[in-house]
């Protein structure tokens, strides 16, 4: 009898187990829909031709699937007047990234060593203060930013009479790395502090004793072992500059010099002739690549790291 | 420190050279860091002096640099108070209060959500966790781009279902003023919630198992456990997600543009997008500067007291 009662509860046990798992499988299975919905209607579009979007479903599969559209938006659309593709632009952002992620990589990975092995007094301060930094909304050093970059231009400018070259002063591409390497120094800064902060300070005192100076130490001992920060560090500073739209429409928003987002949002928001939906999906999806791929490749290294670093709670 | 002693001069300059070499040594760390550290005193606290003095200014197309007073601020005040039919200001500051509490709010409870359902020890994790993660690496502009077309009353969603035979079913958020907001909500959350996940799935992760496992022994159900035990331990997290969430509230901007064009009448605004029409669209640039400083101040109040005891915390 007991044992009667005992498997009875066991299968009573085992269905609500049954149940718990297909609903949180079912919530999980939904959600994971919805977040891939509007990346699966962008890149369906992408290969569709306009003829079978205006008439078809948004979800179904390209019948003839084609890469016209991509080809198109690559080399033929129209940014503003100009009708070049979008390559130059993303030529633009390619030039405008990369340096400027390693200025301010280099950088926030001295600063952090210092603001924790080479403490002085004030150093809270100092670091508390190039913190608040990443909380600001940029409108509000927008104006003086643009005023700068305005006279450096005109410098540039007479140099360009007087000895022939501006030296680069007043390119846009160029004024975009200084701006995004100065705001983006706050959260280097913040990112390599917090991974050195747990990093034994036994080990760099020792090497002092032993006669290693400043630079020696941060070579031999701290960058070999930074990986983990180096990665978090260059994929959040290479997303955030890539992505950025209100410095590259505020500084280089018309013209040859603009990079992807401002040529996308062009494109996209364009009033003149015929809209080409699967030529507008197929130039977002190309401006989405580089930060995608990113995440895909390094991505569980990037939450990890972040984890360990940023959010320590 | 004793070189007063010595006579050979050639001794003295040697010592003195190597004092200042010495010097310079002790001093490089600072030297190495002061680049960076003078950057940001000019081009943030520098600036933001900048742009509350224009602010102060009667500043239009140009800036211009004699102070007029705080016409641009009682303007802004006036603005605030004008509902029926809103100004531009009034409706942006009620699009912030209505976007930032649905954005923290949803983005919380969702990202919570998620985290608990992907730590029941599923299959798949490493499947499912990209997939809610992903809309984070896009740009604000890509992210527009996509919902644009899915809310496209014409072309999205709406028209999709009328295919499928709900001809009934009605959708047109983003050609209404009174809900274009909404959208920006529903794009906004499905960008960041997936980091907000991956956030509180590295606090419960980082949660003892003993705990659970005498939680559970004492015959808490798993309601109870995440209600009683589990959520209050995620205290930190949900600070921490709060302040990430809330400053990128505040700094939204991208997203109104790409996703509605400021909206039908500029009713899908943020001050963000106030900021910047105001200055370099409508030759506003006191009330443009204004604008910029109230935000600032806004989220000053939030980040100041929170950076305050975190560091402080540190210094312990």
């Amino acid at each position: 009898m007991s044992g009667h009662s005992q498997s009875a509860s066991g299968s009573a046990v085992n269905l609500t187990r049954w149940i718990n798992r297909t609903v949180i499988y079912g919530l999980l299975v939904f959600f994971a829909i919805v977040y891939l919905m509007p990346l699966f209607v962008m890149v369906v579009t992408s290969f569709k031709t306009m003829d079978e979007i205006q008439s078809g479903n948004m979800l179904a599969l390209p019948q003839s699937p084609t890469i016209e559209p991509w080809l198109k938006a690559w080399g033929e659309v129209c940014v503003g007047l100009t009708c070049a593709g979008i390559k130059g632009y993303f030529w633009n952002s390619i030039k405008m990234v990369v340096p400027a992620v390693v200025i301010s990589t280099v950088m926030g990975a001295l600063n952090g060593y210092v603001l924790t092995k080479w403490r002085f007094p004030g150093h809270t301060l100092v670091f508390g203060l190039m913190l608040f930094a990443c909380f600001i909304p940029f409108q509000s050093v927008l104006l003086p930013m643009a005023t700068i970059l305005g006279n450096l231009g005109r410098f540039g400018n007479s140099l360009e009479d007087t000895i022939g070259t501006s030296l680069g002063f007043g390119n846009p591409t160029e004024n975009l790395v200084i701006v995004h390497v100065i705001y983006g120094l706050g959260f280097t800064t913040l990112f390599f502090r917090n991974f050195y902060e747990a990093f034994p300070s036994e080990l760099v005192k020792a090497a002092q004793v032993d006669g290693a100076g400043f630079f020696q130490i941060f070579r031999r001992i701290m960058l070999p072992n930074s990986l983990p920060i180096i990665v978090v560090t260059v994929i959040y500073q290479f997303t955030n500059i890539w992505n950025d739209f209100l410095f590259a429409s505020a500084y280089a928003g018309t013209g040859d010099a603009m990079p992807m987002t401002v040529a996308l949002n062009n494109i996209v928001n364009t009033s003149t002739g015929v809209v080409e939906y699967n030529v507008n999906m197929a130039s977002a999806m190309i401006a989405a690549l580089p930060t995608l791929l990113v995440y895909i490749v390094a991505g569980r290294y990037f939450v990890r790291g972040l984890m360990a670093g940023a959010v320590k709670g | 420190m004793n070189t007063i002693a010595t006579t050979d001069p050639l001794k003295t300059r040697s010592r003195q050279r190597s004092t200042l070499r010495g010097k310079l040594q002790d001093a490089l760390p600072q030297i190495v860091l002061a680049p960076s550290f003078l950057l940001t005193i000019v081009f943030v606290y520098g600036f933001i002096v900048w742009t509350g003095y224009l602010s102060l200014t009667n500043s239009k197309t140009f800036p211009s640099y004699a102070i007029t007073g705080t016409r641009a601020y009682e303007r802004l005040w006036r603005w605030t108070l004008e509902s029926d039919p809103p100004s531009s200001w009034y409706t942006s500051i009620t699009n912030m209060g209505i976007f930032g509490s649905l954005y923290i709010g949803i983005c919380l409870a969702l990202g919570l959500l998620l985290a608990i359902l992907l730590d029941q020890k599923i299959r798949g994790e490493g499947v499912l966790r990209p997939i809610f993660l992903y809309p984070m690496a896009l740009s604000f502009i890509v992210t527009g781009v996509a919902w644009k077309w899915f809310l496209d009353p014409g072309l999205g969603l709406e028209q999709t279902l009328h295919h499928m035979g709900w001809t009934s079913f009605h959708f047109d958020w983003i050609k209404n003023k009174d809900f274009v907001i909404y959208t920006v909500v529903i794009a906004g959350v499905w960008q960041a919630s997936g980091f907000v996940m991956a956030m509180f799935l590295a606090g419960l992760r980082g949660i003892d198992g003993e705990i659970m496992k005498a939680a559970q022994i004492d015959g808490a159900s798993s309601f109870q456990l995440y209600r009683r035990i589990i959520i209050p331990l995620l205290r930190p997290i949900f600070l921490s997600a709060f302040i990430v969430l809330a400053h990128m509230a505040i700094k939204s901007y991208d997203l109104v543009v790409a996703l509605t064009s400021g909206g039908p009448g500029g009713s899908a605004w943020l001050p963000s997008n106030f900021m910047y029409e105001y200055t370099f669209k409508r030759n506003e640039m006191a009330v443009g500067s204004a604008s910029a400083i109230i935000m600032l101040m806004t989220i000053s109040a939030i980040i100041v007291p929170y950076l305050y005891s975190e560091l402080k915390e540190k210094a312990r």
